[in-house]
This record gives structure tokens, C-alpha cells and sequence, in this order.
């Protein structure tokens, strides 16, 4: 991990130098070490081991931070030209944004590419650095095994050793492992300028131990009332921060419905118990067919409700209903629930096979 | 406040029975938006329209509700008669209690609660409705007929007459389709040639009629009135200017091994050829598969003799676009695959043919000039076996479900033809059933069996094989008698299903025409609409539509072009005001909604918006009014709910949806 991080940091300071970009999107320590919060830097010397980290807990997904980055970007830069105008000076002679370079993991590239084909950012302003990544940790489990007041955790190949104020622990990487990267999709990066990745594994290898589905599957054996209840016990305690949405590749909107007062399902105190369900059913139906999987709403939510369930049913609907389509692993993909092929559809009155040829 | 009208209608007995229309006046009377409810026998009829108009002018109605039938039955009536009172008629909604309500119903309770749910429902809806002015499109005046058969050559010759441009989109190298290739035809058994040819000759003189053979549609864009056509002009390495049609190249051609299609392929052809001598247009065409020229890079015989100067190897293939007002598919028919019925051994035995390449070999201008011989030797049959029925109405899974139709009627011609000309020879056909209906059809058929003595035996064939003397035996059943029948014979002709032509599917895809499950194009309505398709501006001729025989074929020719005709006849059409819009604010140029647009309808600006006091530049999503079908498919796209349909906005039909659940 730290030789990673040395050569992304390298990477960056000669990318930013050189004016190649002129800003850099990757993650920075919080309030403790393992509460890393997504950064962005503009200044080479901004870019010091210990400010820019990259370690166990660099789960979040950087990809998403592009759309506000690169929009503020090119804002001002309108903005500026619009004065320069007003001054009576050359509209032209102000620079352009410039190109925004972000370190993205394996599983964030699925999301990079889902946002070019719903052309929600533009990938000439941006550079990908894609960056090896062997599974990022779970505070939360590391808690739960028993570790407290913890003050520095070291990556130590399998190993995390987790230095607590009552004393050192160790725990076994695979065993904390966040859920998404239990599930791991893969180590290849779908899309990158350049990778980094001093110890790449060998072709196929990495995936994450568990399967992605066993959840989905336990959910359809219930019956239908012990389904319900679960969703209802789960969902009960959603406080509506909407902190899933707000890390959601695919919650792009410029405006979200649950923030539009005239789409009425608004946000507002839930007065049912159909309520409190109705926001998370509305927005695994807007995801459908564009979720990477990427694990970021189960990740985020304080409340650790298992948001991804319902959105892999739905990757499995499709991929039973559809064939196996993975959104998000090449750009300008047209995934199967929005999608009119003129040749092969049977909307709106083409009658297909059935007995024809 | 609205002020909302509701009127059910009876329908005689046919809601009345199961829907209880009092108790639905009353229930519907407790919601605050109504102010006039009532009920009457027939609401379509000139004295219900007439309450309606009387009681909007009466209660100043702003909207109405008519619970009756389906709206695609009466909306367009209803919205006439609230229009004549005055009233936007976008404010008229229909509740359909009868198809979806009293007739699927038997319980009169059960049913009056539906209607009363429907009818909420509909109320709730047009609360919501604004009024919307339809807009306008300009009819370019012109028609496309795809295909050249007799069906395609009979409507472009009524439409030319009535006074429009019309352009022929022929595949093969000449118009005539497959008439031209038979040889008499039923029931009156004059020659096919001498009825067709003076048609196809007429289509290539007439002024406003223009032929392109050897060509095929690429891409078809637009609606109804303004289709835009991309057509390609296959290449024929000949310059259809220069060519006189004298056929000197085809006899010169030294490659003689293409495939003669125009004779079934019973012989072959040169690699340049005319595909027979009426040929329209009558200029030759160059198959590169077989020519040597384009195998080796030498030879141009061809080129060496013609007088004209008319070849040309360097041609390619041409395409250009044409705007037209009106479609008409005439792709006609193919004969289905027989190989899939080898207990015949139609692949086995040059003596099993199938009855078109029968038309061949009776044919003057076919392979035997006329005379009849059978394919293996040469020599005249003495006895000839018809099958009947080969992969129609079939229950095997290997064939058609449905039936043919023709093959009835030209198996008794063909029979009785033989029979006429070469006595000596016997003729047997092995039927299920002989189905003969239609003008003179039956008395047809008769005359073959008493008076040309042809045999007729119901039942089939189990299985032909070759026997030992080198001819055929057919092995079957007679159902009459219940015997089996083994008969040794010179000749077995197979009736074969026919189907609609290679690529129908492609072009019904192209037109967003509807096809069934056996491919033919299927009607806007079997009985009322026989020749339109559901697309607007789109028309149906002949066997594309199913089988039929000439005299039907001509028919429906005629009436696709007085449908044709009626719509060029307009300068503009009215367009419908309920199609989608984007609200800009809200839109997230994702793309989502021109993915799923069947219509091609969405496409993508960059415009500045000015949202939240921000002004920046957004990729936002632009419906094209005109192409805009109003499907509602983007609105269920949209992620943000930015899509919207006027007259079926998101609101209105969840409204009705709150409505129903309530
Ligand atoms: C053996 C036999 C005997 C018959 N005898 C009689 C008879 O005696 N009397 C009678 O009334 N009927 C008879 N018929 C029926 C008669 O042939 C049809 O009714 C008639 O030919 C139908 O005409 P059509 O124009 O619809 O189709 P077709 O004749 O098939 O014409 C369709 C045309 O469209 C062209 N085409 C197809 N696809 C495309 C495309 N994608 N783009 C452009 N062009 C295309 C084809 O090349 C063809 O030229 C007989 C049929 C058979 C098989
Ligand atoms: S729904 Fe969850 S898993 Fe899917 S893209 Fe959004 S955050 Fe990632
Ligand atoms: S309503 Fe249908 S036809 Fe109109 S733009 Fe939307 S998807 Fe296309
Ligand atoms: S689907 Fe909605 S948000 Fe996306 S481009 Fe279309 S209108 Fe805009």
C-alpha cells in the first residue's frame, strides 16, 4: 500500500506540474485514520503522503465526484469569459477548464463508464489513473471483532494490525472485508488512461470470495409474508438522510424526484409505514438496469441497511430475463430495460418468432 | 373547480345488463368536480350526442366523461360531438365499462363497482386534461411501392391514373412478380404473359409511374405524409440508359452456370441475362458471382459485343433519398421449403418438383418451350401423382398452420390442363379436403373431375420413393375407402405452402408495420381496415398480407390505392397534440429516453439553462413533435420524470391510479 501510494502521489505531483491537469480527485484522512473522505487537490505540494492516502479504507467511489467537479469547472470558466466579455476584452484569451485527473479502483470504472454513456461527464476533461486495489476494509467489522479506540491501522499484506489505545490486534484482511469487496467483480480496470498496479495479478484472479447472488438467492426462497417482513424490519429503519442516493453513481439527476415538490414523492415526514418503504422501492426502479453494483449504497448507509439486495435482484432479473449484461462494463452500452432495437424488439407491433421465422 | 360531465351509456343491453347505470350515475354524482351525471341507451347515437352537447352548453361543462366502449371505437365520435358544443376536445375522457368491464363480467354487482372504479378513475384524469390544438403536416404527394409484382403493378397504375407520382421499389431485375412466371391461370384460364405483360408495360410508359428494378428500400424514415426513403440501386454493371435490351450479350456469355431463377431453376443462364423476353425495365443485368470478369479479371465478351456500348464493370451501387406521403408493401410470396418434407425426395428425384417450377415446365417461354417432359430425361410422363396440402395446414411443426389457399384451385388447373393437352396421361391428386369457394371456383374444380376424369383421392401421401424400374412410387392412403394406395407413376408435384418473401421482416421492421407469427403483415383491422397496417401512411397489397390468389390480389391492389389516393389527395394532415416534451430544468441529457424512442423522435441539443440562478450549458433532450407517436415510452424512461406526455402526463395517470386504489 505504501509503495502504491508513493507512485500515485508521484504520478500526480508530475501530471499537475507539467499543467497535463490541473486538478487531482482522490481520497484524504479524516478526523481518524480510518474514516477517509474523497479530496481534491490542486497544488503538487497539497499532495503529501499522510494529506493524499490510499489505503483499507479507500472503499468510496471517486468516479461520481466528477460530475460536480468538472461542472463547477466549466462554470467558471463561463462565468469568466462572461466578464472578460463585459470588460471588452477577448472572451478567448481565457483558459479552458483543463482536465481533471481521478484515481478510480476496478469496481469505480464500471461506474466511469456508465456515466459517459448516460453523458453525464465528459471524458475529455478527465484523466483516469486506474489503481491496483486488493479489497478495502470494513470499520464496522473490524469493530465488531472487537477492536476499539483504535488509533492507526497498518496494512500489512493480509494483515491489518489495528493499534488500539488498550492495545495492538491483527485481523485477517479477507475476514473484514467491506461487503462489495467480498463480492469483488474483478481487478481489471474497464477503463483507464494509465494504470498503476506495482504487483498485478495474474489474468482472472482477484475476484472476491463470496457469491454475489447468495444473498438474492436466500431472499426468493422466502415466502412472500416472511419476504415483506424482512424488507420491513430493514427498511423501518431508514432515517432518510438519503446518503445512499447522494453516493450513487447512478443518482445522477439534476434534479432527484425525492427533491422535486412536483413530483410527489417528495421528500417529506414519512405519515405511513408504506412511506418509509416507498423511497427505497422508487429507487432501486430508477437504478435498475444502470447499477454497476458498485456497493456504495450499502456502504454508506449509517444505518446499515442492505441496499444492495434489492438492486442485485433486479441485476438478476435481467440477466435471466435478458442475458448477462454488466452495466457499466463498456461505454455507450444499451442496457437491456432502455433500450428499442428497430430488428429484434416486439414493441410497439413487430410479432417475432413465436412459431414465424 | 372543474365543472365535469359524466353520461353513461347503455349500449342497448350490452353494459346496461351487467353494469347497473343508475347506481353509477349516483355514485359518480358525490364527487365535487361533477355537475351533470346521467344515462341513455345509446350515447353515440345522434340523440345521446345531442344530450351531451345540450348539457354542456346547459351546466358550462369544462370536461366530460363518457363511460361506454372502447375508446378506440368511439373517442374520435365523442370528441367531434364535445367540439360542436364548444369544448377543447382534449377535455373529453372515455371509461371503457364495456370491453373491460360489462363483458367480462357476469355478476351485476361485480360489474357496477368496476364502472364505478373506471369511471372515478377517468373523472380524476380529465380534472387534469388541458386543452390541446392539434398541429398541422404538409402530404408530399407521392407514393411507394415496394415490391413489382401484380399486387405493387396494380396499385401504382390506380394511384398514377388518379393523378400522383408513384415509385416502384422492385428486388429482382424486372417487375411481373410471380404471375409472370405461370402459365394459364384460374379460373378462366387465359395466359398468364398476355394478361400481365400489357400491365407491366403500362407501369413503364406511364408518366407519372417510375420504375426502379434492382433496387431495394435501405432505410425508411418519417411518418405518415413525410416518409423519407433511402433507396439503394444495386449495381448492374450495365447502364440501363444505354441498354437497348437486344439480349446479344446474354447468348454471347460464355459462363452459363447461374442459376436461371425465372425458370425455378429447372435450367441455367448466363452471367449476364435478361430474365425473360417481356422483361420490364428490358435491359440485361450482370450476377458478379458468376461472371468471369469478376472471377479473373478477364473475358468482358459481353462488353466486346454490345453495340451499345451499355457495360460497365465499374458500377456500383447506388443510393439516394425520396420523400413520399404514402408507403404500400407488395412483397408478395415465396414457396416455403420443401426439403423439409423428403418422404417426398424432392431433393432425391429430379420428377418431384414443386407447381411453380410445374408453371415452368408448361410454360412456351420455359425450359421445354411448353411441352410437358419430365425433368430427369426429357421424355413425355404417362402418369402424373399432385400432393396436396405440402407444408400447409400442417400439424407437424414442420410446415405452416395455416392454408395456402391457391394450391386448390391451380392443382385443378394444372390437372386439367395436362389432361387436355396430353390425354394419355393420367392424373391423380391426393388430398385432405378440396376448398374451391369463390366466383365460378367450384365449378372449376368439378369440371376437372367429370369432365377431364382427373382422380381425386382423399388422403395423403405417406411417402414417394424410387422404385425399380426407375420411376416413382407413392405410397398412401385412401380415407374413402380406407385402402392403402400404392401407385407407380412418372411424375409427383408438390403443392407447396407459400410464405411471405425473405425480408419481410426487415422492411416491416423499417416501416414499424406489424407483422403475425408466420410473417404476414397483419391489418389495422381484419374486417374494417383491411388493407391499412396500425402505421399511419402504411398499406397493404396482395399475398404480403396473405395468401390469395390474382382476382383478390387485383382487389386489394385497387384498395390499398384508394387509400393511398384519399391520403395524397390532402395538403396537410392534423398531427396529434399528445406527444412528449422535456421540462429543460429537470433534464439530465442521459440518453435514456432516445434509447427506448421507437419512433427516433429524441434527439440532443447543448442549450443554456438557467436553473437555481446558475445559467450553464446542458445537453438536453428535444422531441421531435411530428415524429412523436405519443407512446409514452420515454415518460417511463426518464429517470428525473423530466419526459413528459401531453394528454397523458405523469400526473393524469397517476391520478387515476390513486383514483382506482382509493
Ligand atoms: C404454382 C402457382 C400457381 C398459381 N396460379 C394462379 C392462377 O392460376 N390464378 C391466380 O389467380 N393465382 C394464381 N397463383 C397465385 C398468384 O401467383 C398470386 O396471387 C400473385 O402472384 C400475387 O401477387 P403479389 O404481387 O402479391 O406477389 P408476387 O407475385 O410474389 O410479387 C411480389 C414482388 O415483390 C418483390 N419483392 C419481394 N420482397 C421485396 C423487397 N424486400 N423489396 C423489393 N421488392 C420485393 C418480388 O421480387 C416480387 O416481384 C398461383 C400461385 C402459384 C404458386
Ligand atoms: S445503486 Fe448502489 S451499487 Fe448501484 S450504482 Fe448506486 S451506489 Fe452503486
Ligand atoms: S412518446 Fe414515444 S414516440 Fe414520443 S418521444 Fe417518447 S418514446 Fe418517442
Ligand atoms: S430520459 Fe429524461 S433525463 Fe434522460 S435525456 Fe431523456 S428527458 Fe432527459
Amino acid at each position: 500500500m505504501q509503495e502504491i501510494t508513493g507512485l500515485m502521489v508521484k504520478r500526480a505531483k508530475e501530471l499537475l506540474e507539467a499543467g497535463e491537469v490541473q486538478r487531482v480527485i482522490g481520497w484524504t484522512t479524516g478526523d481518524f485514520c480510518y474514516d477517509v473522505t474523497p479530496a481534491v487537490f490542486t497544488k503538487a505540494e497539497d499532495l503529501e503522503e499522510g494529506k493524499f492516502v490510499y489505503n483499507s479504507f479507500c472503499g468510496s467511489n471517486l468516479s461520481k465526484y466528477l460530475i460536480q467537479t468538472l461542472r463547477n469547472d466549466i462554470n467558471a470558466v463561463n462565468t469568466a469569459k462572461a466578464m472578460a466579455a463585459r470588460k471588452g476584452e477577448n472572451p478567448d484569451d481565457i483558459p479552458g477548464p483543463g482536465k481533471t485527473l481521478v484515481f478510480l479502483k476496478p469496481c469505480d470504472t464500471y461506474s466511469f463508464n456508465q456515466l459517459l454513456t448516460e453523458h453525464r461527464i465528459d471524458k475529455s476533461l478527465v484523466y483516469v489513473i486506474g489503481v491496483a486495489c486488493r479489497g478495502m476494509a470494513d470499520i464496522e467489522k473490524i469493530k465488531l471483532m472487537g477492536a476499539s479506540g483504535i488509533t492507526k491501522v497498518i496494512d500489512a499484506g493480509d494483515k491489518l494490525e489495528v493499534k488500539t489505545i488498550y492495545g495492538d490486534k491483527s485481523f485477517d484482511k479477507k475476514d473484514v472485508l467491506l461487503e462489495k469487496c467480498a463480492c469483488c467483480k474483478g481487478k481489471e480496470h474497464k477503463y483507464a488512461d494509465e494504470v498503476i498496479d506495482p504487483e498485478p495479478l495474474p489474468e482472472g484472479e482477484g475476484k472476491g470470495p463470496m457469491d454475489r447472488m447468495a444473498g438474492v438467492t436466500m431472499l426468493e426462497e422466502m415466502t412472500a409474508e416472511e419476504r415483506y417482513a424482512f424488507w420491513n424490519d430493514q427498511l423501518s429503519r431508514c432515517i432518510k438522510c438519503y446518503a445512499c442516493r447522494n453516493a450513487c453513481p447512478a443518482c445522477t439527476c439534476m434534479k432527484c424526484v425525492f427533491d422535486n415538490p412536483r413530483s410527489g414523492v417528495d421528500s417529506k415526514a414519512n405519515v405511513t409505514e408504506f412511506e418509509e418503504k416507498m423511497y427505497h422501492i422508487i429507487r432501486a426502479f430508477h437504478v435498475a438496469g444502470r447499477c454497476t453494483d458498485c456497493g456504495e449504497c450499502s456502504r454508506v448507509c449509517p444505518q446499515g441497511i442492505p441496499l444492495h439486495l434489492l438492486n442485485r435482484k433486479f441485476i438478476k432479473d435481467i440477466n435471466e430475463f435478458y442475458g448477462d449484461y454488466q452495466a457499466g462494463e463498456a461505454e455507450g452500452q444499451r442496457a437491456p430495460l432502455v433500450n428499442f432495437d428497430a430488428e429484434n424488439d416486439v414493441e410497439p407491433s413487430i410479432v417475432n418468432e413465436k412459431g414465424g421465422n | 373547480m372543474q365543472r365535469i360531465g359524466v353520461f353513461v351509456c347503455w349500449c342497448g343491453s350490452n353494459i346496461a345488463a351487467t353494469v347497473d347505470v343508475d347506481r353509477v350515475v349516483e355514485a359518480v354524482k358525490t364527487d365535487p368536480n361533477v355537475v351533470h351525471a346521467e344515462n341513455y341507451q345509446y350515447m353515440c347515437s345522434e340523440a345521446g350526442q345531442k344530450l351531451i352537447r345540450d348539457a354542456i352548453t346547459e351546466h358550462q361543462l369544462t370536461g366530460i366523461v363518457v363511460c361506454s366502449c372502447s375508446p378506440r371505437m368511439h373517442e374520435q365520435t365523442f370528441r367531434k360531438t364535445a367540439e360542436a358544443a364548444g369544448l377543447n376536445q382534449y377535455m373529453v375522457e372515455i371509461a371503457n365499462i364495456r370491453e373491460q368491464c360489462s363483458w367480462i363480467h357476469k355478476d351485476k354487482d361485480e360489474g357496477t363497482e368496476k364502472a364505478i372504479i373506471l369511471a372515478r378513475a377517468a373523472i380524476a384524469k380529465v380534472c387534469l386534461n388541458a386543452p390541446l390544438q392539434p398541429g398541422q403536416s404538409k402530404v408530399v404527394k407521392r407514393a411507394l411501392i415496394i415490391g413489382g409484382g401484380i399486387a405493387g403493378i396494380q396499385s401504382a397504375i390506380d394511384i398514377a391514373d388518379a393523378g400522383y407520382k408513384v415509385d416502384i421499389v422492385e428486388r429482382t431485375p424486372t417487375i411481373g412478380g410471380k404471375m409472370a412466371q405461370l402459365d394459364k391461370t384460374f379460373p378462366t384460364l387465359d395466359c398468364a404473359s398476355c394478361i400481365v405483360t400489357p400491365k407491366m408495360v403500362e407501369c413503364a410508359q406511364h408518366p407519372n409511374i417510375t420504375i426502379y428494378a434492382y433496387s431495394e428500400v435501405e432505410e425508411v424514415k418519417g411518418f405518415v405524409g413525410n416518409f423519407n426513403v433511402k433507396i439503394r440501386k444495386k449495381a448492374r454493371y450495365v447502364d440501363e440508359t444505354k441498354c437497348t435490351g437486344c439480349a446479344v450479350c446474354t447468348e454471347k456469355c460464355p459462363s452459363r452456370k447461374g442459376r436461371n431463377e425465372f425458370n425455378c431453376g429447372l435450367d441455367t443462364r448466363g452471367a449476364v441475362y435478361i430474365p425473360f423476353a417481356q422483361a420490364i425495365p428490358n435491359v440485361a443485368t450482370i450476377d458478379a458471382t458468376n461472371c468471369l470478369h469478376f472471377k479473373t479479371g478477364k473475358c468482358g465478351i459481353c462488353a466486346k459485343n454490345c453495340s451499345a456500348n451499355a457495360i460497365d464493370f465499374e458500377q456500383k451501387d447506388e443510393i439516394f433519398e425520396e420523400q413520399y406521403g404514402a408507403i404500400v408493401v407488395a412483397t408478395g410470396y415465396q414457396i416455403s421449403d420443401v426439403t423439409k418434407f423428403d418422404e417426398y425426395q424432392y431433393t432425391k428425384h429430379p420428377d418431384v418438383v414443386t407447381s411453380l417450377e410445374l408453371e415452368r415446365l408448361m410454360n412456351a417461354a420455359g425450359p421445354s418451350k411448353g411441352v410437358l417432359v419430365k425433368p430427369s430425361d426429357g421424355k413425355h410422363p404417362h402418369d402424373i401423382v399432385f400432393i396436396q396440402c405440402v407444408g400447409s395446414r400442417d400439424i407437424s411443426g414442420r410446415g405452416k398452420c395455416y392454408c395456402s389457399k391457391i394450391c386448390c384451385m391451380y392443382t385443378a388447373k394444372h390437372a386439367m390442363l395436362i389432361r387436355e393437352k396430353y390425354p394419355d396421361v393420367n392424373v391423380h391428386v391426393f388430398y385432405i379436403d378440396v376448398r374451391t369457394p369463390g366466383k365460378n371456383f367450384d365449378e372449376f374444380y368439378r369440371r376437372a373431375v367429370e369432365q377431364y376424369n382427373v382422380d381425386y383421392i382423399k388422403g395423403m401421401v405417406g411417402k414417394v420413393y424410387e422404385n425399380e424400374k426407375g420411376g416413382l412410387t407413392v405410397q398412401a392412403v385412401d380415407l374413402i375407402s380406407n385402402e392403402r394406395v400404392m401407385l407407380d407413376t412418372d411424375m409427383v408435384v408438390l403443392a407447396a405452402a407459400i410464405e411471405p418473401s425473405d425480408g419481410v421482416k426487415h422492411i416491416a421492421s423499417m416501416l414499424t408495420a406489424s407483422i403475425d407469427t408466420n410473417n404476414f403483415l397483419t391489418e389495422a383491422h381484419p374486417k374494417l381496415r383491411p388493407v391499412e397496417s396500425p402505421t399511419a401512411g402504411v398499406f397493404l397489397s396482395g399475398v404480403c398480407q396473405g395468401p390469395k390468389d390474382i382476382p383478390e390480389t387485383v382487389s386489394q391492389a385497387g384498395a390499398a390505392a384508394v387509400k393511398v389516393v384519399g391520403l395524397l389527395a390532402k395538403d396537410y394532415l392534423v398531427t396529434n397534440p399528445c406527444t412528449a416534451h422535456t421540462d429543460e430544468t429537470m433534464c439530465n441529457g442521459c440518453s435514456s429516453c432516445e434509447r427506448v424512442c421507437p419512433y427516433g423522435a429524441i434527439s440532443y441539443i447543448d442549450k443554456e439553462v438557467m436553473d437555481k440562478g446558475v445559467r450553464e450549458v446542458r445537453r438536453i433532450a428535444q422531441v421531435n413533435g411530428a415524429l412523436c407517436q405519443g407512446c409514452g415510452a420515454c415518460t417511463v424512461a426518464c429517470p428525473s420524470g423530466a419526459m413528459d406526455l401531453k394528454g397523458f402526463s405523469n400526473k393524469q395517470i397517476m391520478a387515476e391510479v390513486d383514483a382506482i386504489c382509493k
